[in-house]
């Protein structure tokens, strides 16, 4: 007799988020990203299909990176002088979005410059992050969000802290919030509940749960992951955003990534240690349900664009 | 299926004698329905009952168990199975998937069977080799070189009986994985796994095939299988691991067993190995010795086979971080392990000398600590006192992390000689703060 699969009955369904306008919805964007729709675990093609396969942005940086691993310098070489030529390489490399980060040092005029400049680059959708300081991340993505009015960015980084003055923006100029909390199941609903209670529409926000990299905490976000994700298929209306998570950022911090010299030899070849790190930390996301993913080397980025491809078919 | 305690007092002699120590048949039934107390308490149960009991405890996935030639203890075994949740949050997960490399030559063993490398502690190893070979001499030579180098339990690969036998004859009082059984040769494979008592791998591409042939061989009396699902292909693999493993958690049986992957004939071996210990795999099969490669995935498998209740905590103390002088700055945080690497990995990543005061905060981090009470001026005050900090620098000033700036003021009470600064609430902030504000 032959054995009877056993399939899940969710109640509840990931909701449907594009990312990037074009000129007939408002902005200058050639080319829209779409994400979320899942009604099923990740990748479980014989419950349900999975409408959107995960995205993979590459995250560059409004001024040169002072504190990156030697390899990505390297890697990018002159295209980091700035952000249009970094776009640009980028978008060869295979991104299908960018993460522009802007800095600390970043007046509000440089940052709408380099917004500018990277959407004059590449008719891809954008995602602008502040530094991570509440009141510096106001004061720059407010003058971003005025400058690209109508372009649907995703901007980041929304949190407790500082999302009235990131959504009013967002709401005001036809955007979309990326909604971070620390590694909480119960903080991250939170936070969404709030900024939904703003008025923010709910199909313009993404959720970021914070990980951490391979072997620096990347349990502690995979579960999480995994179970805002059970929750949303459980029907729970607030935790049913398409996930971001900033692989990138977290894999390259890490020794094994950053350090070739004074390190053990049994960590074996820097450059690909470094690569498989992020590669690592990025399937290991993916399975738990990341819809977004920022990384930092092309390398990476071929190799998980494979891998999402053939973990769509069956 | 498990039973009930009600099921469970049908099959017990019902006589209330009370040897088991318990005053009736169903309150000792009641209590082996939650598994707190062992059935053979009672002297009692026929055979056949005790046979149906017996079935109805077995776990829904068989622990398999690998033995080398060190025998039982440490690296001699690697177990499989015995897991009991689709997701570790719910519980944990159990038995680390076994990492094994394919033999390709024997200076590439050498390197494997010596390779060794430390996280957060601890020392990580490979767990055993596949061989593979296509003559009885072959293997039989095979298994000799690779014994000469290493103990590790192996696995054997051929679908001709007769080779994997001459494999087998080489390895006395060792349970290598036999690798194994299809369609065409599973009765003579049954026949060599019961002979030898070694665990015994089924090839076959669906679930139907997989179940098949289980039930065939275990008929023939042998119990110890492994499910080979025959695909290393990243969605096929994911979708038919889920399966088995929810089928098995639903005590199907005939696919109640560990999963071996052969990620080395995977498009991308890191994805598929990475995938294969998230998702299910029991033993995984690697193509090479590669360092890098080995590394990344040995602390993924850490990672993720963690007990979620119970964080990795770090000893509390003081830690030297790049061999820091009487002048270098003293830094204060929790031992939550994330937070803890959080900031050491910080601070030794900028080539940063200082001393790291790690305070007993009940493994939270430094907010939730916090929040909670466990990581107060009183705690930060006793471990500096406690670790005797002051006999170590020559400058009495602390660096408090930034999130409980609140506590500065009470710090400064109870370490009344002590300069008391606030850092940066985020570890990745550290370096610019050492360097800008430190001096
Ligand atoms: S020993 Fe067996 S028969 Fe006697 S009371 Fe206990 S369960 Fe019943």
């Amino acid at each position: 007799m032959p054995i009877e699969i056993p399939k899940e009955k969710w109640t509840g369904k990931v909701r449907v988020v594009t990312l990037g306008a074009t000129a007939a919805e408002g902005g200058t964007r050639t080319r829209v990203v779409t994400v979320g729709g899942q009604a099923c675990m990740p990748f479980l093609h014989f419950e349900h299909p999975t409408p959107h396969p995960p995205v993979l942005a590459i995250e560059i940086k409004s001024r040169p990176p002072t504190d990156w691993s030697p390899i990505l310098m390297e890697t990018w070489g002159e295209a980091i002088r700035n952000p249009a030529t970094w776009a640009a390489a980028a978008e060869a490399a295979g991104a299908e979005m960018f993460v522009l980060w802007l800095t600390l040092e970043d007046t509000p005029e440089e940052a709408t410059q380099a917004v500018r400049a990277v959407l004059g680059a590449s008719g891809l959708p954008l995602a602008v992050f502040g530094p991570g300081q509440a009141e510096k991340d106001n004061e720059l993505l407010v003058a971003v969000a005025e400058a690209a009015k109508g372009e649907r960015l995703l901007l980041g980084i929304c949190e407790d802290k500082n999302y009235r003055t990131i959504v009013a923006t967002a709401l005001a100029n036809g955007h979309l919030v990326s909604a971070r909390s620390p590694m909480d199941v119960n903080l991250a609903k939170q936070l969404n509940i709030l900024i939904t209670d703003m008025g923010l529409p709910a199909d313009r926000i993404i959720m970021d749960p914070t990980t951490g990299a391979l072997g620096y905490g990347i349990e502690y976000g995979y579960s999480v992951m995994e179970r805002l994700r059970l929750s949303a298929l459980q029907g729970d209306s607030m935790t049913q955003f398409p996930m971001l998570v900033t692989v990138g950022f977290e894999a390259w911090k890490t020794k094994e990534a950053k350090v070739g010299e004074g390190v053990p030899a049994s960590w074996g070849d820097w450059q690909q240690r470094a690569i498989d790190w992020e590669i690592g930390t990025a399937m290991t996301l993916i399975e738990a349900g990341a819809d977004i993913l920022v990384l930092r080397h092309p390398e990476s980025v071929k190799r998980v664009k494979a891998a999402i491809t053939e973990l769509m078919t069956a | 299926m498990a039973l009930s305690g009600i099921q469970i007092y049908k099959l017990l002699p019902q006589t209330n004698c009370k040897e088991c120590g318990f005053p009736t048949c169903l309150a000792f039934a009641m209590k082996l329905a939650a598994k707190q107390v062992e059935l053979s308490a009672c002297p009692y149960v026929t055979e056949e009952n005790k046979a149906q009991l017996a079935e109805s405890s077995a776990p829904p996935i068989r622990l398999i168990t690998l033995t080398g030639g060190a025998g039982k203890g440490a690296g001699g075994e690697v177990k499989a199975g015995n897991e009991v949740v689709m997701y570790r949050h719910e519980k944990t997960f159990y038995n680390k998937p076994g990492l094994f490399i394919r033999v390709q030559s024997a200076e590439s063993v050498a390197a494997a069977e010596a390779y060794k490398v430390n996280y957060v502690g601890m020392d990580l190893t490979i767990d055993g080799f596949a061989l593979e070979a296509d003559s009885p001499t072959a293997m039989a030579e095979t298994v000799q070189a690779v014994r000469a180098v290493t103990k590790r339990p192996l696995i054997l690969i051929s679908q001709n009986p007769e080779v994997l036998q001459a494999g087998v004859s080489q390895l006395p009082g060792e349970k290598p994985l036999l690798c194994g059984a299809d369609a065409s040769n599973w009765e003579n494979m049954a026949a060599l796994a019961k002979t030898c008592g070694c665990p015994l791998t089924v090839r076959a591409e669906s679930i139907d095939g997989l179940a098949d042939l289980t039930e065939k061989i275990k008929a023939k009396g042998v119990e110890d299988l492994v499910l080979d699902p025959m695909t290393a292909h990243l969605g096929k693999s994911l979708a038919l691991y889920t399966q088995l493993r929810r089928l098995a958690l639903k005590n199907t049986r005939s696919v109640g067993y560990p999963i071996l992957s052969f990620a080395c004939n995977a498009t991308d071996e890191l994805a598929a190995a990475s995938q294969a210990i998230a998702k299910y795999a029991g033993f995984i099969v690697l193509s090479e010795f590669r360092p890098e490669l080995l590394y990344a995935l040995l602390v993924l498998r850490e990672n993720i086979y963690t007990d979620p209740q119970k964080p990795i905590q770090v000893q509390p103390g003081i830690y030297e971080i790049n061999a820091p002088k009487p002048e270098s700055p003293v830094l204060v945080t929790t031992n939550f392990s994330i937070t803890y690497f959080a900031v050491a990995n910080e601070v030794e990543g900028a080539g940063l000398p200082a001393w790291l005061v790690v305070c007993d905060a009940e493994g939270m981090s430094v907010l939730t600590a916090w929040a909670a009470g466990k990581f107060d001026a009183e705690r930060i005050a006793k471990a500096i006192r406690g670790f005797d900090v002051a006999s170590k620098v020559s400058k009495k000033r602390v660096v408090l992390p930034g999130h409980v700036a609140v506590l500065s003021g009470e710090l400064e009470a109870e370490l009344p000689d002590w300069e008391i600064r606030v850092g940066p609430r985020e570890a990745v902030d550290l370096p610019a703060f050492m360097k800008q504000a430190l001096n």
